[in-house]
């Protein structure tokens, strides 16, 4: 698929051809600007390919209408590098508003939150405030707001660039485990020392092109 | 749930910029209130002009060296004119009993007319009054007549002005409205950017637009209630202090307003006011949304 953003003067992605398998653990790095994170936006249905498709689960994203878009996007969990959480709630009401938005009641919220916070590691930690949180705990709380509906993909947008690398460590098993769950995860990074731990498989972009795709890669 | 947190939602809403919330409704409810007032005013004015129209007459008024064979020949060519209804004779005696009942309060005026001075006349009920010039243009070169005086002249003065009047409410009613659209839209962006990253999170985790877009509408559709409501207040000491009030004494020349009229009136203004609110809202988080 191309896509190329109004002004640009070069694409964003060129020719971008990827197959992720269910349960599969992929990198997308490279250098800031390499489109990277438009592939992200791409299977958000945030943007749409100038040319090509983008499939997920099974679907046509690329046609697909945008008012499916909020019924389509609760199969997807999604982690920032800013975690974007609500400051005035708590890390259980955090959780919990992902699930009620959604329809969900609060005794399934009673019911799967806790569940979800002690699976992240923060058992104990429910009634504290973001600002109450360091940094790796309130990203863990993002990733639980991500995982608590059982998303069949997980997005996560460079989770551990704004912590330290052991922080970042703990956070990629937090990942890993949720991948062997059977979730997909899709991660976007250019932290090299977390993808030469992990030996996951690792797509390169640079410029808009993939340059490397390897099945149990290191960074470049 | 999902209701109640909605409402909860509204309610949070309302009350997080709450001046400006005031300022929404108050001006909502004039707005509202002139539309009701006009309203009234239109029902007013078309039940006046049936109650008026009906009665009305066109008077021909004979001079006073009229001779018999001049009135029998007017009145023989009155009775056969099928513009005609009915005709009635009025005499300088019973002419001169009217005026003595119109001035009771001005003896002096009365004793000063003798009833040879007063004219005597034939008064018209026409079948359609609007025909008046027809009559004027048949009658007016009639040996023996005097002068045709068509009440229904004076009338449509009157409804005149009273038309204007309902135009001002309405035209007061259309600006006041664009004020009120204005701060409702103003409100929805202010609440739109107070819950920015909630928007943000709901959007991401897949709430669908409805939930997203509902507290927000709803919060402009209950200001605009409410502002319907205080209209109704507001037209209902209208009626109480103006028409039952200080302008009783005009009682018999306004067809009163009935408490019925204001209840009719009242879903229209609250259909309004919620309508154009939710509309305003809506389109308002079109371009603040995005969803």
């Amino acid at each position: 698929m191309t896509k190329t953003y109004p002004k640009a003067s070069r694409p964003s992605l060129d020719n971008v051809s990827v197959s992720i398998e269910k349960g599969e653990f992929v990198f997308f790095i490279g250098p800031s600007g390499s489109g990277k994170s438009t592939i992200i936006k791409m299977l958000l249905h945030e943007v749409a390919p100038n040319k090509g498709r983008v499939v997920v689960n099974g679907k046509d994203v690329t046609s697909m209408r945008s008012w499916k878009r909020p019924h389509f996007r609760r199969s997807i969990g999604c982690v920032f590098q800013d975690f974007r959480l609500l400051p005035n709630r708590t890390a259980y009401e955090n959780v919990a508003f992902a699930l009620e938005v959604i329809g969900k009641t609060k005794a399934v919220a009673r019911r799967v939150v806790p569940e979800v916070l002690e699976l992240v590691g923060l058992g104990g930690k429910e009634h504290r405030y973001p600002h109450e949180l360091s940094g790796g705990e309130q990203q863990r709380v993002a990733v639980a707001r991500a995982f608590v509906n059982r998303p069949l993909i997980l997005l996560a947008d460079e989770p551990t660039g704004n912590l330290d690398p052991d922080t970042s460590i703990e956070i990629m098993r937090l990942l890993d485990r949720i991948n062997r769950t059977g979730t997909t995860v899709v991660m976007v990074t250019h932290d090299s020392n977390i993808v030469n731990q992990m030996r996951r498989r690792v797509v390169e972009i640079e410029s808009g092109r993939i340059v490397r795709d390897q099945a149990r890669g290191v960074y470049g | 749930m999902r209701v109640k947190y909605v409402l909860s939602e509204v309610l949070v809403g309302l009350w997080r910029n709450v001046t400006m919330s005031i300022a929404m409704i108050i001006t909502m409810a004039v707005s509202l209130t002139m539309l009701g007032a006009s309203g009234l005013m239109y029902r007013q004015v078309d039940d006046m002009k049936d109650l008026y129209y009906k009665n009305i007459e066109v008077s021909i008024f004979l001079t006073q060296e009229v001779s018999e064979q001049e009135r029998t020949d007017l009145q023989t060519k009155l009775d056969s004119d099928p513009l005609v209804k009915e005709v009635f004779y009025v005499s300088k005696d019973e002419a001169y009993k009217r005026f003595k009942e119109m001035y009771p309060d001005a003896p002096d005026l009365v004793k000063a007319v003798k009833p040879d001075q007063l004219p005597e006349a034939f008064r018209l009920k026409l079948n359609n009054p609007e025909q008046y010039k027809n009559i004027y243009d048949q009658y007016k070169d009639t040996a023996g007549v005097e002068e045709i005086i068509d009440q229904s002249r004076l009338l449509d003065k009157v409804f005149n002005v009273l038309t204007a009047i309902q135009n001002i409410a309405l035209a007061a009613a259309i600006v006041m409205a664009i004020a009120a659209l204005l701060l409702v839209a103003n409100t929805i962006q202010v609440a739109a950017y107070s819950k920015r990253r909630e928007v943000a999170v709901m959007k991401l985790v897949g709430a669908s637009n409805w939930f997203i877009q509902a507290p927000f509408v709803l919060e402009a559709v209950v200001a605009g209630l409410i502002g319907s409501l205080l209209g109704l207040v507001a037209l209902v000491a209208a009626k109480y202090l103006l028409f039952d009030g200080s302008l009783s004494a005009l009682q018999g020349l306004l067809s009163p307003i009935s408490w019925g009229d204001i209840l009719f009136i009242f879903p229209l203004m609250a259909g309004v006011g919620g309508l154009i609110s939710a509309a305003t809202a809506w389109i308002t988080l079109r371009f603040y949304l995005r969803v």
